[in-house]
C-alpha cells in the first residue's frame, strides 16, 4: 500500500517560493521582448526574494522537525540561515543587476565577430537572475536538510548554477571560462567525496538521516572504520564549499575570474549555506563521537587561519587578496565548529552575518574601481584612491577592518564572540592560534589602508565610476550593517541567541 | 559470494576516479573520472542497502544518478565553451589566472 508522504507546505514555503520566482524568471527569458527583459528579469527576482523574506518572518517561531518527511527541519539556526541567505541574496541581486558585469552572448567565442554584433545589439545574459534564484534556493535547502541525500542533491542544486555564473564575465572572458572550469571540476571532485563519505556512513548506521546516524555512533553500533571514513571523506565535501584548507586551492582562482558581483554573492551566500550544513552535521549527527572528529577540525581551522593571513600578503590582486581573507574566515567559522555549544551556534551565526555584508561591500567597491578596460583589480593602481573618492576608499578600508577585527566594526564581535564560545567549551590551543592570526592579518589589513591613503597616487591611477544608486545602496547598507552591529550588537547577538537551536 | 567485496570494488573503483581526477589532462577525461567516482559511490550505496537490509541506499543510488546527469549537463557547456574558445580541452593550458 502507498501513502503519500505529508508536506508542510507552510514552512517548505520559503524555499518553494523562490523556486517558483526562478521558474518565472525562465519563462520571462522565453516570452519577454529583448528590451525589457532585464529589467522584468530583476524585479521578478527582486520581489520573489522579498515575498519570501517576508514569509519566513511571518513563520519564523514555527518549529518542526517533519516538514518533509523527516529530510528537511525547520528549527531555529535554519529560520536565521535562510534569512541570513536571502537578505544577502537580495543586495547580491543589485549588485548583479548592475551594468555590464555578464557577457552579451556566453555561446560567442571571445573576441570573435560575433561576439562583437552580440554587443553591438545591446544583447544581455539575462538567465544570470533565475540562475541566481535557483542558487539561493539550493542554500536555503542545505543548512535545513537532515538527510544525506537531501544534503547532496542541494549542494548540488547551489553549486550548479554558480559553475556556469562563474563563467559569464563580460571582460576578460578568458579568464572567466577557466575560473567556471576550475571551480566545475574541483567543486564535482568533492562533491564526489561528499557523497562517497555519505554511503560510508549509510553503511555505518544504516539510515541517512542525520538523527538516525546520531543514534548509531551513540550507541557505536557498527563498523568504526566505516564511520571514519564516512565523516573524513564527508569533511572534504564540506571543507571544500567553505574553502579551507589544503581544500581552498580553487577560491582564488574563482574569485578572480568570476564576474565581482557572482564572486561578492557565492562569497556571502555559500559561505552562510555550507557553514549552516557542516555545523548541523556535526552538532546533530556526529556530536557523539567527537573525539575522532575534533582534533582533524582544530587543526585544519587552524592550518586555513594562517594560511590564509600569510597568503592574502603575498598577492597584489584585490580579488585575490579578498578570496585569502575569505580563506582566512573559513577558519574562524570552524573554530564555532569546533566549539560545539549553543554558544558556538550563535557566534557562527553572528559571524556569518557580520562577514556577509562586509564581504558583498568590498565586492561592490571592486565593482566600482575601473579604467577605460573595466575593472582594475591590480593592487599597485590602487594606490592613493583614497585622496581622490574618500567615501569609496573610506567604506573599503572600513569592511577591510572589520575582516581584521577592530573593535566598533562588526568583525570585532563576530571574532570575539567565537573566541568566547571555544574558550568556554576548553579549547584553548585554538583560541590562542585564532588571536595570533588575528594579528597577522590585520598587519595585512593595515597595509592596504596606508596605500590607499597615506601614497602619492601614480600616474596610470584608475579613476572611480560614479556609483548607481543601486550599488551605492549596496554599498550603504553593508556599511551601516558593518558599523551598527559593531556598536550595539546586542541588537543581532539576542536575536543569534534565541535562534541558535538545532532540533533533532 | 561475500558481500563485502562489492565494497572492495567500490573503494577500488573509487580510488582510480579520484587518482585519474588528478593525473589526467583531457578536461572531459578528467570528468569522466569524476563520474567514475559517483558510480563507486553508488555501488557502496546500493552494497549497503542489501547488508543493512533496507531500501533508502538504493533510492539515494537513484538521485544520485539523476545529479550526475544535471552535472553532464553544466559540466559539457562549461567544457564546450572552453574547447571552443582554446581549441583545447587541456586541463593544463587553462592557467592564466596565476596572479
Amino acid at each position: 500500500m502507498f501513502t503519500s508522504p505529508h508536506l508542510n507546505y507552510g514552512l517548505l514555503a520559503p524555499i518553494l517560493i523562490i523556486l517558483a520566482g526562478a521558474l518565472v524568471g525562465v519563462g520571462v527569458e522565453a516570452f519577454v521582448r529583448k528590451t525589457l527583459r532585464a529589467t522584468v528579469q530583476l524585479w521578478v527576482a527582486l520581489a520573489t526574494v522579498l515575498v519570501a523574506v517576508v514569509d519566513l518572518f511571518i513563520v519564523r517561531n514555527q518549529r518542526s522537525t517533519t516538514i518533509a518527511i523527516d529530510s528537511v527541519t525547520f528549527d531555529g539556526a535554519t529560520v536565521f540561515m535562510q534569512g541570513t541567505i536571502l537578505v544577502l541574496a537580495f543586495f547580491a541581486l543589485l549588485l548583479i543587476s548592475d551594468r555590464g558585469s555578464f557577457v552579451a552572448q556566453a555561446s560567442a567565442i571571445p573576441g570573435s565577430q560575433d561576439e562583437v554584433s552580440a554587443d553591438l545589439e545591446g544583447k544581455s545574459q539575462t538567465e544570470v537572475f533565475p540562475l541566481t534564484l535557483f542558487a539561493i534556493s539550493g542554500m536555503m535547502l542545505f543548512p535545513a536538510a537532515t538527510d544525506l541525500i537531501t544534503l547532496f542533491v542541494a549542494l548540488e542544486i547551489l553549486s550548479l548554477p554558480l559553475y556556469l555564473m562563474a563563467g559569464l564575465s563580460r571582460r576578460r572572458r578568458l579568464l572567466s571560462q577557466e575560473a567556471a572550469l576550475k571551480y566545475f571540476l574541483l567543486g564535482a571532485y568533492s562533491s564526489a567525496f561528499f557523497l562517497f563519505g555519505g554511503a560510508f556512513l549509510y553503511g555505518y548506521s544504516g539510515s541517512l538521516s542525520l538523527n538516525g546516524i546520531a543514534a548509531a555512533v551513540a550507541a557505536s553500533a557498527g563498523n568504526d572504520i566505516f564511520l571514519l571514513l564516512g565523516i573524513i571523506f564527508l569533511m572534504v565535501g564540506l571543507l571544500f564549499k567553505i574553502g579551507a584548507a589544503p581544500f581552498h586551492s580553487w577560491t582564488p582562482d574563482v574569485y578572480q575570474g568570476a564576474p565581482t558581483p557572482i564572486t561578492g554573492f557565492m562569497a556571502a551566500c555559500t559561505k552562510v549555506a555550507a557553514v549552516g550544513a557542516m555545523a548541523r552535521i556535526f552538532y546533530v549527527a556526529l556530536s557523539a563521537d567527537l573525539v575522532q572528529w575534533r582534533p582533524i577540525i582544530t587543526v585544519i581551522s587552524i592550518i586555513t587561519m594562517l594560511l590564509g593571513a600569510i597568503a592574502a600578503m603575498t598577492t597584489r590582486d584585490v580579488k585575490r587578496t579578498l578570496a585569502f581573507s575569505s580563506i582566512a574566515h573559513a577558519g574562524f567559522l570552524l573554530i564555532g565548529i569546533v566549539a560545539l555549544n549553543q554558544s558556538g551556534l550563535k557566534a557562527t551565526l553572528f559571524y556569518l552575518v557580520a562577514y556577509g555584508f562586509a564581504t558583498l561591500g568590498a565586492f561592490s567597491v571592486v565593482t566600482l574601481v575601473r579604467d577605460s578596460a573595466g575593472e582594475v583589480t591590480d593592487m599597485n593602481r590602487w594606490v592613493g584612491l583614497g585622496k581622490k573618492s574618500p567615501l569609496i576608499a573610506g567604506a573599503f578600508c572600513l569592511f577591510l577592518l572589520s575582516f581584521g577585527g577592530i573593535p566598533l566594526t562588526s568583525g570585532f564581535i563576530a571574532k570575539f564572540s567565537i573566541f568566547t564560545a571555544a574558550y568556554e567549551g576548553g579549547n584553548t590551543t585554538i583560541v590562542v592560534f585564532g588571536v595570533l592570526t588575528s594579528a597577522i592579518a590585520l598587519f595585512f589589513y593595515l597595509r592596504v589602508i596606508v596605500l590607499l591613503f597615506f601614497t602619492e597616487p601614480k600616474s596610470d591611477a584608475v579613476s572611480v565610476s560614479i556609483p548607481s544608486p543601486k550599488v551605492s545602496f549596496v554599498l550603504a547598507a553593508s556599511a551601516i550593517v558593518t558599523i551598527v552591529l559593531g556598536v550595539y550588537p546586542s541588537i543581532l547577538l539576542n536575536t543569534a541567541q534565541s535562534f541558535a537551536t538545532f532540533l533533532r | 559470494m561475500d558481500i563485502s567485496n562489492y565494497i572492495y570494488l567500490s573503494a577500488i573503483l573509487f580510488t582510480i576516479g579520484a587518482i585519474g581526477v588528478i593525473v589526467r589532462r583531457n578536461a572531459i577525461v578528467v570528468f569522466m573520472c569524476v563520474e567514475l567516482m559517483l558510480n563507486a559511490a553508488n555501488l557502496a550505496f546500493v552494497t549497503f542497502a542489501r547488508i543493512n537490509g533496507n531500501i533508502d541506499g538504493q533510492i539515494a543510488s537513484f538521485f544520485t544518478m539523476v545529479v550526475a546527469a544535471c552535472e553532464v549537463v553544466v559540466g559539457l557547456a562549461i567544457i564546450v565553451t572552453m574547447y571552443r574558445s582554446r581549441r583545447s580541452a587541456s586541463v593544463d593550458d587553462a592557467s592564466l589566472l596565476k596572479r
